[in-house]
């Protein structure tokens, strides 16, 4: 079978497993399926830009990710205006006298030769800068947490439209990939693994405790949407007869409107992003990326800036899974740190990526589909599974319990067992590179 | 100023909780450091071992619980232990045999082993959630202190109290036992001679004739006990949730890369570093400090330096700064 052919058919294969949930279960199972996939392909997409281009191991793809749901609510909701004039000043003096510390620190690294001197000034930089910090920090802070902490507590955002911030969500991940690759790149790979799991943990606990920045673990919820409001369209009289005439159920079909609308602007987003992508990977910028991935050293010898060019592709990909990460949270609707799970949100991008075929973006896209597909699908499955294995026990038995309890852990299970057969007997996935 | 006070409440708050924590780090790091050096791959899977070693030892002890065994002061789990340790070596073997040998005849890239790890870390993980749920689980029973704060106020009459927990010491007296045995078989037994040949130079190793498949073996054996060891102890110590052992993986990376990947001796120091960075940096000083200063600069502020929700930053930082100022690590591990 020729590739497209192959390609073609996975791809109807897909959009028939999607069709079929919306036949036998519901529209709206299907077309959340479809939307989250989407988002997913996105991810999958930034994170085989940096594996299947380049051979860079991350997995902190969920830091990127939450960044990206921070950028929606800095650019999306309301400022808080009382929140700003008791501690506005206080947070921006304390984060810029931060940067200057570390700045200074930098330029002391470059200008001192190496030797006690350096260490000793280095040391007095960090911790008069760190007590400086905190001295600005503290107070504004809690001052910014005490306004009406039930509702607000926070500084807010900058109420703009929260379509900014997909690409704002980007910018911030390509930031914060940035100074990861500074400080990992061209070291050996499995730092950089262990470098951006420890980043992603960092801007989940940063997320979950820095109340002031996004609420916390109280979560900011009702971020504005770009497509309308259910309850709007039940009550706009020329939607009612639309759907009527259609033959629809007003609820559903505003619902059902409302998703069709998000799957639409996703994926506007998604093709823009495969073109550049597929011509990113045809282009000679694409195959001097190839060339270093699969010999660094021959790649080196011909002159090409190794690590520059690693350091340009990790931040690339990066930013792509900030900004899907911000259009998840506009998905949403809200910001729940708590729900950022690192198996959820870096290692199943990771199983989309293998199984889809590193290395080929329309395979990170289909790996996405079908891999989200098979996360929300396999808990009934198992559920009916375990109903068929159980069915012979005696009712009340604690095994079955247990057993039928368990049911809910057996996605982690069946991504596993997927990776390992695909990296087993299809080693370069489904879609294989060409 | 009154600088026993001040010891006392630096020893029971600080040197205590980093000294346990720091052996429980050591071990996992011990683990993860032998599998980089024999199998030049580092494992993901290693914090989901530890949890599942744990998972069979809490199965076992809550077993002989029912049966009505107990070791009198010490925690049933000691008894407990060596089926833990059982069970995760024939999970590893198992794993070895059907997954990681596929990938070691064709001698793939280390990157692609870290993947594999991946994978199995999320079966590990499956596993344990599916049999004993995502909760939390109690198993500590027996004596619950060596020296409780009131025992210790009486016997010195210090303002200050100092508690020992039972499991701190058993953590202790564990870890020492533990290493010494297998510093002792590492350097003095001729399998683990053997053991530290390959890793220092595998062709070497072959051609002087030691069979790989052996030494892989044996490998993964005793880092399936040191897994289950650290796992059970972090869990007597503290408190067995899955989810927390996940976690675990950055400290227990930190402290292996810290130290210098390949490393046993690194992997200790760098587990007692690393622990003792972060219950130093996320404690609240103010006492140490009140009792420490003259009244005149007794502090007002609590002199916590981070909030206990970033511990994970201090690991982090640290093994930033190792990584720009000295990548083999502290004791020259491997560094390709």
């Amino acid at each position: 079978m020729s590739q497209s052919l192959r390609s073609t058919a996975l791809f109807v294969f897909v959009v028939a497993l999607i069709l079929g949930t919306g036949f036998v279960q519901s529209w709206n199972s299907a077309l959340l399926i479809l939307n989250m996939g989407l988002v997913s392909a996105l991810m999958a997409l930034g994170v085989n830009l940096q594996w299947g281009f380049a051979g860079l191991f991350n997995v902190g793809v969920m830091g990127f990710v939450a960044l990206g749901g921070l950028a929606t609510v800095i650019i999306s909701m309301p400022p808080v205006r009382a929140a700003w004039a008791v501690g506005g000043t206080g947070v921006l003096a304390a984060l810029a006298v931060g940067a200057a510390t570390i700045a200074l620190a930098i330029w002391l690294t470059r200008s001192i030769p190496r030797g006690k001197l350096r260490a000793v000034a280095m040391l007095a930089v960090l911790i008069a800068g760190f007590v400086l910090y905190r001295l600005l920090f503290d107070p504004a802070t809690t001052a910014i947490e005490k306004i009406d902490p039930a509702v607000t507590g926070y500084l807010g955002g900058l109420g703009l439209p929260i379509v900014l911030a997909w690409p704002v969500g980007g910018l911030l991940a390509a930031g914060a990939a940035w100074v990861i690759g500074k400080i990992a790149l061209g070291l050996r790979s499995d730092y950089l693994a262990i470098a951006t799991l420890g980043i992603a943990e960092i801007i989940i606990a940063v997320l979950k405790n820095e109340d002031w920045l996004a609420r916390g673990v109280k979560n900011v919820i009702g971020l504005p949407r770009p497509v309308p409001y259910e309850i709007d369209l039940q009550n706009d009289p020329a939607f009612v007869a639309r759907a009527t005439d259609l033959g629809l159920d007003v609820t559903t079909a505003s619902t059902l409107y409302v998703k069709v609308g998000y799957g639409l602007m996703f994926a506007v987003v998604l093709v823009v992003v495969l073109v550049l992508a597929q011509l990113a990977l045809k282009s000679p910028w694409g195959r001097m990326m190839r060339a270093i991935r699969d010999n660094e050293v021959a790649a080196r010898a011909m002159g090409k800036d190794v690590t520059r060019r690693h350091l340009q592709i990790f931040v690339l990909g990066s930013a792509i899974c900030g900004m899907a990460g911000a259009m998840m949270t506009t998905l949403d609707g809200q910001l729940t740190p708590a729900s950022y799970q690192p198996l959820r949100y870096t290692f199943l991008i990771w199983v989309m990526v293998i199984v889809g075929g590193s290395g080929n973006n329309f395979g990170a896209v289909l790996g996405g589909m079908l891999i989200w597909f098979l996360w929300v699908q396999v808990e009934p499955i198992g559920a009916a599974v375990m109903d068929l294995v159980t069915s012979g026990m005696a009712d009340g038995s604690d095994l079955k319990i247990h057993l039928l309890n368990s049911v809910a852990h057996m996605r982690l299970l069946t991504m596993g067992v997927i990776l390992l057969v695909v990296l087993r007997f299809a080693p370069r996935g489904l879609l294989p590179e060409r | 100023m009154d600088l026993l006070n001040a010891f006392v409440a630096l020893a029971n708050f600080v040197l205590i909780p980093a000294i346990a924590y720091g052996a429980q780090l050591a071990l996992g790091a011990l683990g993860v450091t032998l599998i980089y050096g024999i199998l030049r791959f580092s494992n993901f899977a290693h914090g989901d071992t530890m949890a599942f070693g744990a998972m069979v030892t809490i199965l076992v002890t809550w077993l002989l619980q029912g049966w009505g065994v107990s070791l009198g002061p010490l925690p049933t789990a000691l008894l407990a232990l060596p089926f833990g340790i059982l069970g995760a070596m024939a999970l590893v073997l198992i794993t070895d045999r059907t997954v990681y040998r596929f990938y070691r005849k064709q001698r793939v890239k280390p990157v692609i082993l870290v993947i594999v790890s991946m994978g199995v870390m999320f079966i590990y993980n499956g596993l344990v959630r599916f049999i004993i749920g995502p909760d939390d689980q109690r198993f500590a029973d027996g004596e619950r202190f060596i020296i409780s704060v009131r025992d210790f106020k009486a016997l010195t009459g210090l303002d200050e109290g100092l508690a020992i927990r039972t499991t701190q010491g058993l953590t202790l007296v564990t870890a020492v036992i533990t290493v010494a045995v297998l510093f002792w078989f590492l350097n003095r037994t001729r399998t683990g001679k053997s053991m530290r040949a390959y890793s220092d130079n595998e062709d070497l190793a072959l051609l002087s004739g030691i069979n790989p498949e052996r030494v892989v073996m044996i490998t993964w054996l005793i880092v399936a006990a040191l897994a289950t060891i650290a796992g059970t102890l972090y869990g007597l110590d503290k408190t067995f949730k899955p989810f927390t052992y996940f976690q675990l993986l950055l400290p227990v990376f930190a402290s292996a890369i810290v130290g210098g990947l390949g490393s046993p001796i690194g992997a200790i120091a760098g587990g007692f570093l690393i622990a003792f960075s972060e219950v130093g940096i996320t404690y609240a000083w103010k006492k140490v400090a009140t009792y420490a200063l003259p009244d005149a600069l007794a502090p007002n502020s609590l002199l916590q330096l981070l909030g206990t929700d970033y511990k994970f930053a201090v690991s982090f930082v640290i093994l930033v700064i190792v990584l720009l100022v000295r990548p083999t690590g502290l004791f020259k591990g491997k560094s390709v």
